[in-house]
C-alpha cells in the first residue's frame, strides 16, 4: 500500500550528496545474537547521513532503537553489521568531535557547575586559564553566570539542562547529539530552552555544523528540525526520510505545521503500511520480518486504560483523530499509543487516516458493566491474542491446573529480549488477570486455573495458531 | 534569566581564628612525625617472638598506639586492594564471575585459618626484625576487614548510572579522570560506609593477631589486644588491668567516630546522588574547623592540582584519549592477553599441587578426628543458629520500637552504635568470668560472644526497615483498627523484612567467625575449650596440625558458602521482589 504524499511539502529528496557528510553510517545494523539460532534484531541495515547545516530529528515509536541509533552514529556503540564514517574515517580511529546532552542530564553531582562544564576540556588538556575562561563565556551564554559555584543539586531541572548544554558546547563540538533532551523538563522550561537553542543555532554562536535530535514529541520535531527520520519498530528501520522546509520561527498552528505533524501521526499510527518514500527498505537482510512473528507483540497497556479511551471515544460520537485524543487526555503521544494499539489488537477500534473509529464489539464493551466487559475482553482476548490463549489451554490441559511461568518465557525466549519477554509477560499477566482467565501466583512464578472453573473458553475459538 | 541568589562559595567561608587554627594542625603534623620515627625504630629491632606484656597502666598508651597503627596500615592496605581488585573484576568480563566468586569464598574464611601460612610466610620474608611479625599481625587484620569493602567498591563501579559513563566516553576522560571524577566519588558513600564496619572488624580480629601460638612457640606483639588476653588470662586474672584497657579502647573507637568517621560522613554528603538537597544531614565540627584551616586546604591542595595538571596534560594527547571508547562489552576475542594466562596457569598449578597433595593429607588424618571435625561443625552449626534466633528475638520489637519513635531513636542510636564498636573479643574475658561466678561456663558463654558480635547487625537493620515503613501505610492500620497481631504480621514484619535478611546475612557470617574465639579460650591460667569447629579450628592453629586446620577451614567455608547460596540468598530474592517497597 502507498502514503499519500505530504501536504503542502515538496516530496523528499534524496539522501543527501555524500561527500560533504560529518558522519555517515552505511548499512548499521545491531542485533544480538542468542543462545538458539535465533537473534534480537535491533536495527535492520540502515543507511543514515548526518550533514552539515541541518538539524536532524529522528523520531519512532519506544523500542524503534533511536537511542541505539544515536549511540552507533556519536561512537558510543559498534554497530554489529556495517560501518560509520567520521569524514570517512572509520569512527572507531578518528579523532571525534561531538557532544552529547542527555535525557537525565548526566551531570555530575560531586562536582559545582564550573567543574562539570571544564571537565571535557581538561580531558582534552586544556590549560587551567583557557579552561576557566571558555567554560565561564559559555556559562554566561546559557545564561548561568553567578552559578559557577553552585552544585548541580541546587538548580533546578532546567538549569541543570542548561549546564548540560553548556558542558556540551564548551568542546565546539561539530555534531551536537541530543537524547531525548527536553523530556524530562517541565512544559514551559522545555519550551523556552528550545527556542533559545534555535536561537543559539539561527545565530550561530555555536560552532557546531549539525545537531542531531532523537526524540518522542512529534510537534517538538516539526518545530526544530530541518529534516526528520520516522523510524519503525521490530526491527528498527527507517519509515520515511524528509525535509521540513517550513520557515523559522515555526507557528504551531498554521495549516502546514499542523498538516506535517498529523502526516508523522498517520506513519506512526500505521505501522503495517510502507510509505511511499521510505528510501532502502528492502536493503540488507532482515533476520526476522514481523510477518513472520509467531506471538504478537502485546501493546503495554492496563485493560482499565482500554476502558477508558473507549469510553472517552464513544463520548466523541465513536471517532476521533488520535492527536485530538491525547491532547483531551493530556496524554503523551508516546503513553496513548500503546493503548491504541491493544484496543486494536482486540478488535475494540479500528486506525484510519490517524483516525481511531470504535468497532462494534467496542461499542457494547464501552456501554457494559464490569462484569460483561471482563467477558468480552475475555472473549476478544482468547481470539486474538495467542500466548493467552495458550497459557489458558495449557492450565486446562495439565491435570494439576498449574504452569510454570518459566515454561512460556522459554517460548517468548526466541522472539523477544530478555528484557522484553518480561514485559510481554508482564502484560499478558495484568490482561489474564483482569480477564480471569487465570490468575498467577508470583510466589511461585505460576500461572494457576482460577477457583470458579469459567466455561471452556479456549476451545470455543476458532483454530487460529500462528497466524496474526 | 538572571540569578537571583549568587551562591559563590568563596564567600561563605569566613574565618575565625585563623592562627590558632594552623597551630593546632601544625602540632598534630610535629606529633605525626614523631609516631612515625617511634613506630620504625621498633620494627628495626630483633624479632622477640613473645614480648613481655607488662600489665602497668603506664605501658598502655604505647601498646594502644602500637594497635593503632596496625589496624591504621591494615585499613589502608585493605583500601588499596578492595580499590583494585574491584576494578579489575568490574572492566574484565572474563574474570569477572571467578573474581566474585573467589571474594565470596574468602570471605567465609575466619580469620584465624590464615595465621599460620601469613606469619610463616612474613617471619620468614624478613627475619631478622621485628617487622616480619608485625608485617604478619597486619595482614591478618587485612584478611579480617578487606572483603566487604572490596565488594562495595565493585559493586559502586557496576551501578554507576549508565549516562553518566556515556558522558565520560563522550568527552573522552582518560582513565586517571574517569577515577578521580566519576568512579571514586561515586563509590565513597559506600566505601566510608564499609570502612566503618571493617575497622570495627579490624579491632575484633586485633584481639586475636596480637597474642597466639604457633609451631609450639608463643607469639605476643605489644599491643592493646595481648594486654587484655594477658590481664586475662593471667592467674588469678588481673581485673585492674583489663578494665584499664578496656576504658582505652572504647575512648580510642569514640575518638575515631568522632575524629574520622564523622567527619568523613557529613562530607561525603556532596556524593549523594540527590535531585534536590535534603535538609537533615549529618554535621560534624571537626570538619567545619578543618575546611576553615587554610593551611591544611591550600598546600596539598596546590601541589595535588599542579601535578594533576601535567598528568592530564600528557594523557590527553594519548592514543586512549583521541577516540570515544565504545560502551559495548568487547567481545571475548580468540586471543588470550597475557594477564589472564598468567592467572589461568598460575590457578591451574595450584590445583594441580593440590590435587598431587590432597589424598596425602586425608591419609594422614583419621576417621575419629574427621568424625570430630564433622561433630564439631553440627555444634557450631546450632550455636550459631541458636544465637541468631536470639538476637532477632529481641532486635526485632526493639529495632521496631525505636525506629517508630524518632525521640527515642536519637538517644538510643548514638549510645548503641558505641556499644556496637565495642569488638566483643575484648569483652569477652569479663563476661566470661561473670558467668563463670554465675556458675555457667563457655557453652553459654560462646552463645554470648556470637550475639555480642553480631546482634547490632540486626538490630541496625531493623532499626532502619523500621524507619523506611512509609507513614501511610502505619496510618492505614491504626484508621482500620489493626489488631496488634494483624498489625505485625500485614505492616511491620513484611516492611522490615528486607532489611531484617540483610542484617540476618552479616550477622549469620559474624556468629561463624566469633566462633573460632568463643568456643576456645585462655582464662585465669586455663584452658577452657567445648566442641566446636571453632575451637579446633584455634585448638589446631596452637598445636601446629595444619592438616586438621585446612579441613576444618574447608568445612567452615563450605557450611558459610552453601547456607549463602541456599538459605540466605533465596530469602533475599523473595525480599527483592515481592517484600520490596516502591517509591
Amino acid at each position: 500500500m502507498q502514503e499519500a504524499v505530504i501536504p503542502n511539502q515538496t516530496p523528499p529528496l534524496e539522501a543527501p550528496p555524500a561527500v560533504d557528510a560529518i558522519i555517515r553510517a552505511v548499512k548499521v545494523e545491531k542485533y544480538y545474537a542468542q543462545p538458539s539460532q535465533n537473534r534480537i534484531q535491533v536495527i535492520s541495515a540502515t543507511d543514515l547521513d548526518i550533514v552539515p547545516g541541518e538539524i536532524l530529528a529522528l523520531l519512532g515509536p519506544s523500542g524503534s532503537g533511536k537511542s541505539t541509533m544515536l549511540r552507533m552514529l556519536s561512537g558510543l556503540s559498534v554497530p554489529t553489521a556495517g560501518q560509520v564514517y567520521w569524514h570517512n574515517l572509520p569512527i572507531a580511529s578518528a579523532e571525534v568531535n561531538v557532544s552529547i546532552v542527555f535525557q537525565s542530564f548526566a551531570l555530575f553531582p560531586w562536582l559545582t557547575v564550573l567543574e562539570n562544564v571544564e571537565a571535557p576540556l581538561q580531558a582534552r588538556g586544556v590549560a587551567p586559564e583557557e579552561r576557566r575562561e571558555r567554560s565561564m563565556k559559555m556559562l554566561d551564554t546559557v545564561g548561568l553566570d553567578g552559578f559557577e559555584g553552585a552544585y548541580p543539586k541546587e538548580l533546578s531541572g532546567g538549569m541543570k539542562q542548561r549546564v548540560g548544554f553548556a558542558r556540551a558546547l564548551v568542546v565546539e563540538p561539530e555534531v551536537l547529539f541530543m537524547d531525548e533532551p527536553f523530556s524530562a523538563l517541565d512544559v514551559l522550561t522545555a519550551e523556552n530552552l528550545r527556542s533559545e537553542l534555535l536561537e543559539l543555532w539561527a545565530k550561530k554562536t555555536m560552532p557546531t555544523k549539525a545537531v542531531f535530535l532523537v526524540t518522542h514529541n512529534i510537534e517538538e520535531a516539526v518545530l526544530l528540525a530541518d529534516r526528520i527520520v520516522v523510524l519503525g519498530r521490530n526491527p528498527g528501520h527507517i519509515r520515511t526520510d524528509f525535509k521540513v522546509q517550513l520557515p523559522q520561527p515555526r507557528d504551531r498552528k498554521s495549516e502546514p505545521f499542523t498538516q506535517l505533524v498529523d502526516y508523522i501521526y498517520k506513519v506512526l499510527t500505521r505501522p503495517d503500511v510502507v510509505p511511499a518514500e521510505a528510501p532502502d527498505q528492502q536493503a540488507g537482510q532482515r533476520v526476522r520480518d514481523q510477518r513472520q512473528m509467531h506471538y504478537q507483540m502485546l501493546p503495554h497497556a492496563r485493560p482499565g486504560g482500554m476502558a477508558g479511551l473507549l469510553e472517552l471515544l464513544l463520548d466523541k460520537g465513536g471517532r476521533d483523530d488520535i492527536y485530538h485524543l491525547a491532547d483531551d487526555l493530556a496524554f503523551e503521544i508516546d503513553d496513548l499509543l500503546p493503548i491504541v494499539d491493544a484496543a486494536q489488537l482486540l478488535g475494540f477500534l479500528t486506525i484510519e487516516e490517524g483516525d481511531a473509529a470504535i468497532t462494534p464489539s467496542g461499542t457494547e464493551f464501552a456501554n457494559s458493566e464490569i462484569l460483561r466487559q471482563k467477558e468480552l475482553f475475555r472473549g476478544a482476548a482468547v481470539k486474538s491474542v495467542l500466548l493467552l490463549r495458550q497459557i489458558r489451554r495449557a492450565l486446562e490441559a495439565k491435570s494439576d491446573h498449574t504452569v510454570p511461568e518459566d515454561f512460556f518465557l522459554d517460548m517468548l525466549d526466541e522472539q523477544f529480549s530478555e528484557e522484553e519477554c518480561l514485559r510481554q509477560m508482564e502484560t499478558a499477566v495484568a490482561w489474564g488477570r483482569y480477564a480471569e482467565l487465570f490468575d498467577f501466583d508470583a510466589g511461585r512464578r505460576r500461572f494457576v486455573l482460577p477457583d470458579t472453573p469459567e466455561e471452556d473458553i479456549a476451545s470455543e475459538t476458532t483454530p487460529n495458531e500462528g497466524a496474526e | 534569566m538572571k540569578p537571583q541568589h549568587p551562591l559563590a562559595r568563596s564567600l561563605v567561608t569566613v574565618r575565625s581564628w585563623p592562627f590558632l587554627i594552623d597551630l593546632g594542625v601544625a602540632t598534630f603534623g610535629l606529633a605525626l612525625f614523631l609516631g612515625i620515627v617511634q613506630m620504625g625504630s621498633y620494627w628495626l629491632t630483633r624479632p622477640q617472638p613473645s614480648a613481655t606484656i607488662s600489665l602497668s597502666v603506664h605501658a598502655l598508651p604505647l601498646y594502644a598506639f602500637y594497635s593503632v597503627v596496625r589496624i591504621g596500615l591494615a585499613y589502608l592496605l585493605s583500601l588499596i586492594f578492595a580499590v583494585g581488585y574491584g576494578y579489575l573484576a568490574a572492566y574484565n568480563a572474563r574474570v569477572e564471575t571467578w573474581m566474585i566468586a573467589v571474594l565470596d569464598i574468602l570471605q567465609s574464611i575466619p580469620v584465624l585459618s590464615f595465621l599460620p601460612p601469613v606469619m610463616l610466610a612474613m617471619v620468614a620474608l624478613v627475619p631478622h626484625y621485628q617487622l616480619g611479625l608485625e608485617m604478619g599481625a597486619i595482614l591478618l587484620i587485612f584478611t579480617g576487614q578487606v572483603w566487604n569493602m572490596a565488594f562495595s567498591f565493585y559493586s559502586s563501579l557496576k551501578s554507576i548510572p549508565r549516562e553518566m559513563v556515556e558522558a565520560s566516553r563522550i568527552y573522552r576522560f582518560s582513565a586517571w579522570q574517569r577515577f578521580w571524577q566519576l568512579e571514586l566519588p561515586n563509590a565513597a558513600i559506600g566505601l566510608i560506609w564499609n570502612s566503618i564496619v571493617s575497622v570495627a572488624g579490624g579491632w575484633f580480629a586485633l584481639i586475636a593477631c596480637e597474642m597466639f601460638s604457633l609451631k609450639g612457640t608463643d607469639f605476643r606483639l605489644p599491643g592493646l589486644g595481648s594486654y587484655l588476653l594477658t590481664a586475662a588470662s593471667a592467674n588469678p586474672v588481673d581485673l585492674h588491668a583489663l578494665l584499664w584497657g578496656l576504658t582505652v579502647l572504647v575512648l580510642i573507637i569514640v575518638a575515631t567516630d568522632q575524629l574520622l568517621w564523622r567527619p568523613l560522613i557529613a562530607w561525603s554528603d556532596k556524593f549523594k546522588f540527590e535531585q534536590v538537597e535534603s535538609s537533615s544531614r549529618v554535621t560534624s565540627p571537626i570538619l567545619t574547623l578543618l575546611q576553615k584551616s587554610s593551611f591544611l586546604l591550600r598546600l596539598p591542595g596546590g601541589l595535588w592540582e599542579r601535578a594533576e595538571e601535567k598528568i592530564y596534560s600528557r594523557l590527553a594527547h594519548g592514543r586512549g584519549c583521541s577516540v570515544i571508547q565504545p560502551m559495548d562489552p568487547p567481545e571475548v576475542k580468540g586471543g588470550i592477553n597475557v594477564l589472564t594466562a598468567t592467572l589461568g596457569s598460575a590457578a591451574g598449578l595450584l590445583l594441580l599441587w593440590g590435587a598431587i597433595h590432597l589424598p596425602a593429607l586425608f591419609h594422614s588424618v583419621g576417621k575419629a578426628e574427621i568424625l570430630h571435625l564433622f561433630a564439631g561443625a553440627a555444634a557450631t552449626f546450632l550455636r550459631v543458629n541458636v544465637s541468631l534466633l536470639i538476637a532477632a528475638a529481641w532486635t526485632i520489637p526493639v529495632g521496631v520500637a525505636i525506629g517508630f519513635h524518632p525521640k527515642l531513636a536519637r538517644i538510643a542510636q548514638p549510645i548503641a552504635q558505641i556499644v556496637a564498636s565495642v569488638p566483643a573479643t575484648a569483652l569477652f574475658p569479663v563476661l566470661l568470668l561473670g558467668l563463670i561466678k554465675l556458675g555457667g561456663g563457655l557453652g553459654i558463654g560462646s552463645i554470648v560472644l556470637m550475639l555480642l558480635g553480631t546482634q547490632w547487625y540486626i538490630l541496625f537493620n531493623v532499626i532502619a526497615g523500621a524507619t523506611a515503613i512509609p507513614s501511610d501505610l502505619k496510618e492505614v492500620s491504626t484508621l482500620y483498627r489493626f489488631s496488634l497481631w494483624q498489625r505485625w504480621t500485614t505492616v511491620i514484619l513484611p516492611g522490615i523484612f528486607p532489611y531484617l535478611i540483610t542484617g540476618m546475612v552479616t550477622a549469620s557470617g559474624g556468629a561463624w567467625n566469633a566462633s573460632i574465639f568463643a568456643e576456645y579460650f585462655h582464662l585465669n591460667g586455663k584452658t577452657l575449650e567445648i566442641l566446636g569447629l571453632g575451637a579446633q579450628i584455634n585448638s589446631a592453629t596452637q598445636h601446629n596440625q595444619l592438616t586438621i586446620l585446612l579441613l576444618a577451614t574447608i568445612l567452615i567455608s563450605l557450611m558459610v558458602v552453601t547456607m549463602n547460596r541456599l538459605v540466605w540468598r533465596r530469602l533475599y530474592r523473595l525480599a527483592e521482589t515481592r517484600f520490596k517497597l516502591e517509591t
